[in-house]
């Protein structure tokens, strides 16, 4: 240890340099992405499930659903959407109650890091990974079983925005659901069970209606079943849509299901978030 | 500004459900004083601290630390404060330089973050992941987080728990480089040696209360005490005796054994012997 010491108070009336709000939320997202990067089991889990999945329903399922359309074109939609939610809520309801047992956040909270910076580190990791993920998505998908990508401008705009609303609701859900583990070890065991059960109700592993109709309405609670049929509308022929329960692709309804669920998560991030563990009172 | 108190505590109270954590704490601690607040487990420390630094809600009380009330503080409170709380997590797939150059980014003010790691002796652990950090190493870190903003105001919440006695003697030197720069520290601690050589006054904490405010080695009226002088007899025979003019008496033996007095000692009461019988033991 030197025994160089600078005066704690600024002695010059020199500006602060201090960070702006961009800045500091780019550096909070970059710093999010690394350490996320450099955890091998989360990127082989994360990047990896979908494209396992899709490499397993392909070999299952290697017949067309309707002249011309094969099944991967079908199950494409739900691991999409699957992954997506696997980045955000998944991702976000396992780390955040290991961040917080560890005392990482209550280390955030003593800093004058304003709050929001941490949040939108969080959202800008999950975005990039989520992009990452869905472009090698499909690309092993069109290299391997000739998955046909969206022809017209109009489709691959709703293949954003029903991205967007979905990763943003899942989102907020995860940090809201990360609320309910009391324990880092608790996290999996909390959001695992919800996200399985969501994906086998919600037209993941299955077309969604030949599923009993009881499960088909549970579903319709919940966002992945939307984000899967507005993929649909993305990635099958129009004519498909009359297959719907609704007897279309319903993008309105799809809108605003997920939109109705960012509010939902956001109102529960904004009253159970905890930057301590419970028995840090 | 000189005379200005860093920090005043009237009153304190805070129970967590029927257990009475802090029962009516008062205290000062002055701009630019080392103060060291001790007592044993669940005596109140952590909670009085962690009031202090803005962590917990106090049920009641007056508390203000550097003009503002931890409870709501003003914008630029949390930058002038530094903490360095009990086992705070790390950040394991990130970097020592890493990690302190991302908090540096949270200051107006911050230190240059290769002079602090430098400072805490991590020097050779810059490019170090965090989780390859032994246990010492790691508090190292937490110190260098904590002082990365240039703070007015550091608490150390058992800073030194695990380390070698070496260094704990480097830390020593570390806190008294820091309040040489007018750096107010408020540390906790368990070792009274620790508190002797660093504090400039010592605050007891006992079941909630402030038992007494001192500089050390006035605590309990420490240097007022009966001093015990023992010496050997010729024939090898331990003897000693307490007294209130110890220099008479060392003076006496002096004369009767005609200059070097076998086996002389003159002690006080040692800080912990104080200490322990101020805590009710």
């Amino acid at each position: 240890m030197t025994t160089t010491t600078k005066p704690a108070a600024p002695v010059t009336g020199a500006p602060a340099r201090r960070l702006g709000a961009g800045a500091l939320a780019l550096r909070q997202g970059r710093l999010e992405l690394t350490q996320f990067l450099r955890s091998r089991e989360s990127v082989v889990f994360t990047m990896g499930f979908p494209i396992i999945m899709i490499l397993i329903f392909a070999a299952i399922f290697s017949d067309e659903i309707a002249p011309g359309v094969s099944y991967t074109q079908y199950f494409i939609t739900g691991m999409i959407a699957t992954g997506l939610m696997t980045v955000s809520f998944q991702n976000l309801g396992i780390w955040i109650p290991i961040e917080r047992d560890r005392g990482v956040l209550k280390r955030y909270r003593g800093t004058p890091m304003p709050k929001w910076v941490w949040f939108a580190g969080k959202v800008l990791m999950v975005v990039a990974i989520g992009i990452a993920e869905t472009v090698l998505l499909l690309a092993v998908s069109v290299a391997l079983f000739d998955l046909e990508l969206p022809a017209t401008a109009a489709k691959w705009a709703t293949f954003g925005w029903v991205a967007v609303l979905g990763v943003t609701a899942c989102t907020l859900c995860g940090i809201a659901i990360s609320s309910l583990a009391r324990t880092a070890r608790s996290g999996s065991a909390v959001v695992t069970p919800v996200a399985l059960v969501l994906q086998f109700i919600s037209g993941v592993f299955f077309v969604f209606t030949s599923l009993p109709t009881w499960m088909q309405q549970v579903a319709a609670l919940f966002p992945l079943k939307w984000m899967c049929q507005g993929l649909r509308s993305v990635f099958l022929p129009d004519s498909f849509g009359a297959q719907e329960p609704g007897g279309s692709f319903e993008l309105g309804r799809v809108a605003l299901v997920l939109a109705l669920w960012c509010v939902i998560g956001l109102a529960l991030c904004l009253t159970t978030f905890r930057w301590t563990t419970k028995r840090d009172g | 500004m000189e005379d200005e108190l860093a920090i005043s505590v009237r009153g304190l109270r805070k129970a967590y459900g029927d257990n009475v954590a802090v029962a009516g704490v008062d205290l000062d601690v002055h701009r630019g004083e080392v103060f060291a607040l001790l007592g044993p487990n669940g005596a109140g420390k952590t909670t009085t601290v962690e009031i202090l630094e803005g962590y917990r809600r106090r049920d009641a009380g007056e508390v203000s630390v550097l003009g503002s009330d931890p409870g709501s503080p003003a914008a630029d409170w949390r930058s002038r404060v530094g903490i360095v709380l009990q086992g705070t997590g790390e950040f394991d797939e990130l970097t020592v330089g890493e990690v302190v150059r991302h908090f540096s980014g949270f200051y107006p003010d911050a230190d240059d973050p290769d002079k602090v790691i430098e400072r805490v002796g991590l020097g050779a652990k810059a490019k170090a992941r965090t989780h390859t950090l032994s246990g010492g190493q790691k508090r190292r870190l937490d110190v260098a987080l904590g002082i990365i903003g240039r703070p007015e105001l550091l608490f150390l919440d058992e800073p030194t728990t695990g380390f070698d006695p070496e260094a704990r003697r480097e830390f020593w030197e570390l806190i008294r480089d820091l309040a040489a720069a007018g750096t107010t520290i408020v540390l906790t601690t368990h070792y009274l040696d620790e508190a002797e050589s660093l504090a400039d006054r010592v605050g007891v904490i006992a079941a909630g209360r402030v038992v007494e405010v001192a500089p050390p080695d006035r605590l309990g009226d420490r240097q007022a005490a009966l001093a015990t002088v023992s010496w050997r007899t010729p024939d090898g025979t331990p003897e000693s005796a307490q007294s209130a003019t110890p220099t008479a008496l060392v003076a006496e033996l002096a004369a009767r054994y005609g200059g070097e007095v076998p086996g002389l000692t003159v002690t006080r009461p040692t800080l912990e012997d104080v200490y322990l019988r101020m805590i009710g033991h």
